[in-house]
Parts: C-alpha cells; structure tokens; sequence
C-alpha cells in the first residue's frame, strides 16, 4: 500500500465522477426526492417522525451500491483493470482509492439528505442532528463496500444491477422496518442479528428517539462490515486472469 | 541461453476456456531489438504478451522478463503495456488519463512527463479532450502514451498501429526505433504484414505456434519470397512447425 497511489487513485475516479453530471445529480437528488416524497406520503400520519430517520439510512445505502458496483465493474471490463494491475499498484490502494472516492461522496451526500429531512420536511429527531447525519453517512459507505465486493462477482453491468435487490432488499425485508426484529420468527431474526442493514436501522432509530443515544456498538458493527467488504472486496481482484 | 536476453520464455503452456491456445511456446528476446509478433487473429499473439507481462495464468513453463519471473513486483514499474483493446478511461481527458498512469508509476514532474508522452504519439492539439471523444486510432495512442510515460525498459505493445494511417504507423515505428537505440527493448504484436520491415526480428505465431523466428532478409531468403506477407504464407503452406 502506497498513500500516494491510493490518493491518486481517488483523485483519478473523483474527476470520472464530476464528469458524469447526470450521475451527480442522481446520487444527491434521488434520496432527497425519495425523502420528500416519504414525508408527504406521511403528511397527515405523524408516522414520518416514527419511520422518517429509519428509511432515511436505506436510501444512500441503494444509490451508492449501484454507483460503485457499476464504477468498478466498468474498470474490470474495460481493460483498464487489467492494465492497472500490471503497474505497481497495489490492490489496497486500488479498493481504498475507491473507498476514499466514494466515502467523500456519501459525506456530502448524507449531509445533504439529513438537512433535507431536518430542516424541509421537519423531520423531528431527538437525539443530536450530527449523530443522524454519521448513520446516514455509514450507510452509504456500507453501499459502496457491498457494491465493491458484489462488482467481483458481476460480469455485465446488467449483472452488477441485478446485485443491487439481491443484497439489499432481503436486508430490507429484516432490518425490523416492517415487523421490529424481536417479533420475527427465530431463523429470520438470527439472520437480521448478523445483516449491516438492521444496526444502521437500529442506530437511526436510537437517534431518532433518545436525547442521548447508544449507538456504539451499531456504529461498529456496521464499520466492521466496511471493513470486511472491502477487504473481500479487493479478495476478487487478480493480477492474473485466464 | 543469450547473455543479455530480457525477455526469455520456455516451454510455455496456456490454456483459456478450456482449449489450449499455447502448446509449448519457447523465444527470446534481445536487449535493444524491435521484435515484430506477427500471425493470423486467433493465433496466440495477446495470450503470449499476457503471459509475458505477467497477467495470465498459466498452464506450465517459464517466463523470465529482466532475470525475474514475469509478473514479479519488480517488473512492474520496468515494463510497460498497453493492451489489445486501448484501456484508459473514457470519462478523462487524455491528458488526466495519462498523469494518472504516471503517478501510479511514481514518474518524476509528472506533468511534464505526462505532456511529453502525449506529444510523442502526437496527441498534443487532443490533450484536452476526453478519451471518448477520440478516434479509434488517437484512442490506441493515448493508450500508448499511458504506457510510454513510465519510460520502462521494456516496452510489450499489443497492436498498437492498428488503425493508424500510414504517416502516423511510420512516426510510431521511428519512435519504436529510437527507443531501442537507447537501449529500450520492444515486442511489438501486428497483423499488418508490411511492418515486418521495420522490425530486428520476426516472431511469426500461428495457432499457438511458432513458425519462424528470423530476421525479414533470413526469412525470405529461406521461404524464397518477396515479402513477409509472401514468406508467411509460404511457411503455412509448406506445413513448418
Ligand atoms: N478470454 C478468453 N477466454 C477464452 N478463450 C480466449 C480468450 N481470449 C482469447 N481466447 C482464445 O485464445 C486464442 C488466442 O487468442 P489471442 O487473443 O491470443 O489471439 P491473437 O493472436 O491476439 O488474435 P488477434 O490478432 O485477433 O488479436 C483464440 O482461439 C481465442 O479464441
Ligand atoms: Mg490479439
């Protein structure tokens, strides 16, 4: 590993994406539409209060997960992967290029959705506002280190789409949105024990309910999942190919 | 063994998607020589650079570039590449593609080196323009630039004249020539039979095979013809192995 490389590398797909403008205006408008429209969907429930922080975490999770995933199965399809791997750069500054790349993106990105839910659609959150903005903020990066690794996997970029619900919506389906995870039957709530998704969920709801939130231990969880994807993730990279 | 071989493969078996596409391919390559990789599409001549720069996975043999096995950590800096297919980013300019590749090369004043690379393939007036607006041919130059810019030892080009006009083939084998006069070492892959003249050696590869390894004058004093395009054909009919 090399930090020249790495931030090399960042710099290198950070300019990719600013050129992509179509792209940009997707990964930062999408979630604060699909927010907007949550919070009025809600209007005359006051469940926007109840669910509003939670979903929040889910957006910038599926936004950044395709946006990676494609990104990085672009460069193995193009040669460029091939050619990159053949130059003294590492495979760890390869993935932590990416990581440092997108996880600048998911910052703004959830700073920009959390404001959004705050301030226009009055989202009430107990707990301090920058606490929600770092849970959003995780999920997304939690996006990216799944996309990263599921793009190994992935030969098409139909293929690396298809990944996108084949990772996320189970996840989804038992992260405790829809029945809380106490009540599902044992198998499916082991399972949820183990999913990245249920502990972003869960520090969301944690903010969104305490003045005084524990969060710890779901940040590390998360984090360790980070951490773990994108160690797998550079796993599936090979300087030989057949 | 040649003293100062730089690249020396023996006894080399690949096999890709099940069908072996090398049986048993064995060469060397001189320091300072423009060797020509020359045969039909489908012959092997990707799959033997592949295995040369070290990025495919091989059956059985060896392959030594520089006295280290291909692929070593230590050639990568000292080998430069440019694939089939021109691999750089679509979504830069040539200019941000080619300092990319330089910093990843851990070049000197990249920028400068970045700039010189981009004018020896005569893309100066594209500098600024990103690689998917490029031509197929200024596309396959911005990709060699991405690979002169590290002024490795040992450059190992796959077709990179493919498309080109004949002004443009004539200023990259020039160029190709005074690298090696300066002591660089380049293989060069091409079905273009007429660039053979331009080359120390002839390294012809029909279906995973070596047909002739010689020099052109060698090679149609033997085949009795009057060009590569001519000996080639001679040697598949005559049924060399
Ligand atoms: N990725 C691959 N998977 C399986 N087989 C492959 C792959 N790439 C090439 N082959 C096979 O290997 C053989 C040699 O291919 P190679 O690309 O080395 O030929 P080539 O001489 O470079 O041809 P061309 O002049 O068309 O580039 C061919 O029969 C081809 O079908
Ligand atoms: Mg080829």
């Amino acid at each position: 590993m090399n930090p020249g490389r790495t931030l090399s590398t960042a710099a290198r797909v950070l300019r990719q994406i600013r050129s992509d403008k179509r792209t940009i205006a997707l990964m930062f408008g999408l979630p604060i539409v699909l927010i907007g429209l949550l919070a009025w969907v809600y209007a005359d429930t006051g469940l926007f209060d109840q669910f509003g922080a939670a979903l929040l975490g889910t957006f910038p999770l599926v936004v950044m997960f395709v946006v990676t995933s494609v990104a990085a199965l672009r460069e193995r399809t193009s040669g460029t992967l091939e050619r990159l791997l053949s130059t003294p750069l590492g495979k760890a500054d390869f993935i932590l290029g990416y990581a440092v790349a997108f996880s600048l993106m998911a910052i703004v990105q959830g700073a920009l959705v959390s404001w959004f839910a705050i301030v226009v659609c009055g989202l009430d959150v107990a707990g301090p506002t920058w606490l929600l903005v770092v849970v959003v903020m995780l999920s997304g990066l939690l996006g990216m280190a799944l996309g990263l690794f599921a793009s190994g996997f992935a030969q098409t970029e139909f293929q690396a789409v298809q990944f996108m619900p084949a990772t996320v919506l189970p996840q989804f389906l038992l992260c405790g949105l829809l029945v809380p995870r106490d009540r599902m039957p044992a198998v499916l709530e082991a399972i949820s024990n183990v999913l990245p998704l249920s502990y972003s969920v869960d520090a969301a709801k944690e903010v969104s309910v305490s003045a005084d939130p524990a969060v710890a231990s779901d940040f590390l969880i998360v984090g360790a999942w980070i951490i773990g994807a994108l160690v797998l993730g550079s796993l599936t990279l090979r300087r030989r190919t057949p | 063994m040649t003293v100062d071989a730089v690249i020396e493969v023996e006894h080399l078996s690949v096999k890709r998607g099940g069908h072996v596409v090398l049986p048993d391919l064995s060469l060397t390559i001189e320091r300072g020589s423009v060797v020509g990789l020359l045969g039909p599409s489908g012959g092997g001549k990707s799959t033997a650079i592949r295995s040369i720069v070290g990025v495919q996975r091989i059956e059985s043999g060896t392959v030594t570039v520089l006295g280290l096995p291909a692929g070593h950590p230590e050639l990568r800096h000292r080998v430069g590449y440019t694939t089939q297919s021109p691999s750089i980013y679509a979504d830069l300019s040539v200019r941000d593609n080619v300092r990319y590749f330089a910093r990843i090369l851990g070049v000197a004043n990249h920028r400068e080196a970045a700039d010189r690379a981009i004018e020896t393939v005569d893309l100066t007036d594209h500098a600024n323009r990103h690689a998917r607006e490029l031509s197929g041919g200024q596309l396959s130059r911005a990709s060699l630039a991405a690979a002169l810019v590290g002024d490795p030892e040992v450059l190992v080009l796959d077709e990179p004249t493919v498309g080109l006009d004949p002004v443009l083939r004539r200023d990259l084998w020039d160029m190709f020539r005074a690298l090696a006069d300066a002591g660089r070492t380049l293989l060069v892959s091409s079905h273009v039979m007429d660039e053979a003249v331009r080359c120390d050696r002839l390294l012809l590869l029909r279906s995973g095979r070596l047909i002739a390894d010689d020099t052109l004058p060698d090679l149609l004093a033997r085949t009795g013809a009057a060009d590569a395009e001519g000996a080639f054909l001679a040697l598949v009919e005559a049924g060399v192995s």
